[in-house]
């Protein structure tokens, strides 16, 4: 494939965060997706636990792309990134206690997350290793964006909090992150049960959708007004 | 993109054969490794949960023996949610047992086990209730977490003797403890898991004290 020049890293930063994203173009990675986002807290956990798992398992993977053959490509992905998921989770229990006793929930959630093994097949597999660690860094920026994004979405409707105990999660200099945006608030319970994650979700997904849709109908525009002449001739056609 | 010919031994089966292999071979190693690099490190973190989980239940100024090593195992309880034997864990000061600890299991709570950590003193009172691990629904149930609400330190104080039977159950019942809005059957699966653990104690008070002094005589 074609060298890793500053054009293409920039497709792929936009590849990731937007027009490939994990969760709004992919939809891949709802199990763990839904299951976690009832706080804008909890994504962020999730997702900085998936970054690195996934950076990991492109390394991995891309590093033995060339004597893999595609026979047995999917047992050894997944052996990988199972034993890479087991790892993480046994080192961050053993250093990084506190750490591991928020988001250690989650850890073993990874392994459910398809999108991990959908990188390493589409990308990791056939492009160089600084590629594929690039790839896992931006595929997990734009995939802790949505966490995030659904998680205060949900957290600020649900409970009327934003970031409610971060400093569990980040320590205690973040603190500042913990914001009550509604006093008193009465709850919203629906949008912290999981029928709200879908809710969110399909609000988000929709957004994105109506995003794209302008954004292509005003690039159209603009090219429709330069090929005006070319545009006379399809249409004597 | 094009495919580079692949050499033909690659076609064969044992090559797929010995990769899989190779692969599960280095896999497991790794994972090996790790296991035995962090192993001792999961055990110590482990030991300081258990024992700061120990010191919320019983004030740590009542004791001065090494209490999440100083145990006893009662093998048929009575009383308690399963027939599993409990481990007891045992304050002592200046040899002389002040308090017991152990684990009460509410197996009738929402979503799943609700385990909570009773601290009793000797004669019957609580020092202290913590639930140390449950999946209630998070923003209603899980106001039994202290780090959520502080409706379970309503409990410190509370004995058998200060408190009769009847009032073990939550408002709703008719008893002495708040249930949370929209959240009756998390408090009313902890009341009863603390009540019975209580009972268990009452009941096997005799056969705790006969055998933490038969610890501390084999020492």
């Amino acid at each position: 494939m074609t060298s890793l020049t500053l054009e293409r890293v920039k497709t792929m930063f936009r590849d990731g965060i937007w027009d490939n994203n994990i969760v709004l173009s992919q939809v891949l990675a709802l199990c763990p997706l839904l299951a976690v986002t009832s706080t804008a807290t909890n994504g962020l956990g999730m997702g900085l636990a998936t970054l690195v798992v996934l950076i990991l398992s492109n390394l991995s993977i891309s590093l033995i792309r060339d004597f893999v053959t595609p026979e047995i490509r999917i047992p050894i992905f997944v052996l990988i990134i199972a034993a890479i998921v087991t790892i993480v989770d046994m080192s961050m229990n053993a250093w990084l206690h506190e750490l591991h006793k928020v988001l250690g929930l989650f850890i073993p959630l990874i392994v459910t997350n398809c999108a991990i093994l959908g990188r390493a097949e589409s990308f990791a597999s056939k492009n160089s290793i600084r590629a594929s660690i690039l790839d896992g860094l931006f595929m997990g920026l734009g995939f802790i964006m949505i966490l995030v994004v659904l998680g205060a979405f949900r957290e600020i409707i649900g409970s009327g909090t934003l970031f409610a105990n971060a400093s569990l999660l980040l320590g205690d200099s973040f603190s500042f992150l913990e914001l009550t945006l509604i006093q008193d608030y009465r709850g919203f319970l629906v949008m912290i049960l999981p029928p709200g994650g879908f809710i969110a979700l399909g609000l988000i997904l929709a957004g994105k959708r109506i995003m794209d849709r302008q954004s292509a109908k005003s690039k159209a525009n603009i090219t429709a007004e330069i090929d005006k002449p070319s545009d006379f001739q399809t249409a004597s056609n | 993109m094009t495919v580079p010919e692949t050499p033909s031994y690659r076609k064969r089966i044992g090559y797929h054969t010995g990769l899989l292999g190779l692969f599960a071979f280095f896999a497991s190693t790794a994972l090996m490794i790790s296991y035995l690099e962090t192993k001792d490190d999961i055990k110590l973190r482990g030991e300081e949960d258990l024992k700061s989980t120990l010191e919320k239940v019983i004030p740590i100024d009542l004791y001065d023996n090494n209490i999440a090593t100083d145990t006893i195992t009662i093998n048929l309880p009575t009383n308690l949610a399963n027939k599993d034997p409990v481990k007891i864990f045992l304050a002592r000061k200046k040899n002389k047992i002040v308090a017991v600890s152990f684990q009460s299991n509410a197996p009738d709570g929402y979503s799943g086990l609700i385990v909570i950590m009773l601290g009793i003193s000797i004669d019957g009172q609580l020092l202290g209730v913590r639930v140390i691990s449950h999946s209630e629904t998070p923003g209603l149930g899980d106001k039994v977490e202290v780090k959520k609400n502080n409706w379970i330190l309503k409990f410190t104080g509370l004995s058998l003797n200060n408190t009769p039977s009847s009032d073990w159950k939550v408002k709703k019942d008719g008893g002495e403890f708040d249930q949370f809005t929209g959240a009756t059957i998390t408090p009313r699966a902890v009341v009863k898991a603390v009540k019975r653990g209580l009972d268990f104690y009452t009941i096997h008070k005799n056969e705790i004290l006969e055998q933490s002094n038969l610890v501390q005589v084999i020492k």
